[in-house]
């Protein structure tokens, strides 16, 4: 299932498992989707989501640093795990990182003290609250954006962006290296490479960029495109 | 529940991702980290409260209400958090309209990001590693595989949800749909049609 390291150029790759735009030998019965699928196909699906939820409300880490916590198990790992067994198991990496579960209550699978739920535990009209309101990363833009709109813009590749190697970043891989169109400036949103790794939100300007899907995958359609959202920092001007 | 009871056949057991979320769940349930009421209140908001019917009534009303229209694609955010449409995982959100020209296809190729507050989680098809490589490199297989073929001079145009942007398509208004109300009209929005799998259905297709 996972591609052979040889088959991506070095630079682009950091070994993360996560990032599978343009890979091959992925396969899912697509005809065979139902309009109706439940929800969650197995109850514990939607428990798993729900204690992932609980457990974040906390405030002990954030969104970014969830997502980076999956991309974190082993390729083997992301590979063969259900979708909600990754949540599980980044939750329970999240957990002992940050002291809220020990290492030995889970060799033991069970708590070390029992105590009435916390004030800082979410509650049920909390949860409610929450799932409403949401958590906008809109920021105050600060500065004025770099980029207008239609300039071409290059794209940096992961490796430059991420802070720290193998760090956090959203700047997939396929999209590395290749020359776009800015068409929207979104204001500034908080950067997703600092606040994984709880070294603060450093909101700078978020863009939609076009490419040209021929552009970035042999056999690219040549009207098709795709388009990305992605901060300042991944962005070069193009050479005129 | 066939939980504890270890001189069962292994069949009645639960797997192994659920046994270990029942182990992560109790610890935390005993320690007063999470609490019951919590989780089943987010579990019955995404099974019964949250889902695709809330994209459905924007994109119908779209259809039937030009104003509404103007509204929904220019001043998304304000008339969401009016209509109780915004929360989590969708704070800011972008429609993308459909055209003879255009047809936008939405995926996250890094992770799963999907507009909750209005489609609901997502389904597995969409999580799934082959949707997320292949959506971007050859979309029209994909959509072809959806039962979706479109035409070479039509714009097949990706959004890769890479930030916290979340985008809903507005599907193109079928045949049949003048004179309904948006009630009727929504019936004919499908989940996958909003993400772009899929046109809206036709009632006259349907009647016939």
């Amino acid at each position: 299932m996972i591609m052979a390291s040889s088959d991506r150029p070095d630079p682009l790759n950091r070994g993360l498992p996560h990032d599978l735009g343009g890979q091959t030998g992925h396969y899912y019965d697509f005809s065979a989707v139902q309009a109706d699928e439940p929800v969650f196909t197995d109850a514990w699906h939607g428990r798993a989501l729900a204690v992932t939820i609980a457990a974040a409300a906390h405030g002990k880490w954030n969104l970014d640093a969830s997502r980076h916590a999956r991309e974190l198990l082993s390729p083997e790992d992301y590979a063969s795990f259900s979708y909600y067994e990754k949540w599980v198991s980044a939750l329970t990496d999240l957990l002992v990182q940050h002291g809220l579960v020990s290492r030995q209550e889970l060799i033991a699978g069970t708590a070390s003290q029992h105590r009435p739920p916390l004030p800082a535990s979410l509650s049920a009209k909390n949860a409610r609250d929450m799932i409403h309101t949401g958590s906008p990363t809109q920021r105050p833009l600060l500065t004025s954006p770099k980029f207008d709109i239609a300039q071409k813009v290059v794209t940096k590749t992961p490796a430059q962006t991420a802070i720290q190697p193998g760090g956090h970043t959203r700047l997939p891989s396929y999209a590395a290296l290749k020359t776009g169109i800015i068409t929207a400036c979104h204001g500034a949103h908080i950067l997703p490479d600092t606040h994984a790794h709880f070294k603060g939100e450093a909101p700078e300007p978020l863009y939609t960029v076009s490419f040209k899907a021929s552009d970035l995958f042999a056999g690219g359609n040549d009207n098709d495109e795709v388009r990305l959202d992605l901060w300042e920092r991944y962005l070069e001007p193009a050479p005129a | 529940m066939p939980h504890e009871h270890h001189d069962h056949a292994h069949h009645l057991l639960p797997s192994d991702p659920e046994l270990k979320l029942k182990a992560i769940e109790q610890i935390l349930l005993d320690k007063g980290l999470i609490q019951a009421e919590a989780i089943e209140e987010i579990i019955e908001s995404y099974t019964h409260k949250i889902g695709p019917h809330r994209g459905a009534e924007l994109v119908a009303r779209a259809w039937t209400d030009e104003t509404f229209k103007t509204r929904l694609i220019e001043d998304t955010d304000n008339l969401l958090v009016e209509m109780g449409y915004s929360g989590r995982q969708g704070e800011h959100v972008v429609i993308v309209e459909n055209t003879p020209e255009i047809h936008n296809l939405v995926v996250c190729t890094l992770c799963s990001c999907y507009p909750w507050p209005l489609l609901g989680i997502p389904p597995s098809w969409y999580k799934s590693d082959a949707y997320r490589s292949r959506a971007v490199s050859e979309p029209r297989a994909v959509l072809a595989e959806f039962g979706l073929e479109l035409d070479e001079n039509i714009c097949v145009r990706v959004w890769d949800s890479t930030a916290e942007i979340r985008y809903l398509v507005l599907p193109m208004k079928p045949l049949g749909i003048e004179g309904l109300s948006w009630q009727q009209a929504a019936q004919y929005v499908s989940r996958n049609a909003m993400i772009g799998t899929a046109l809206a259905v036709s009632p006259i297709t349907e009647d016939e």
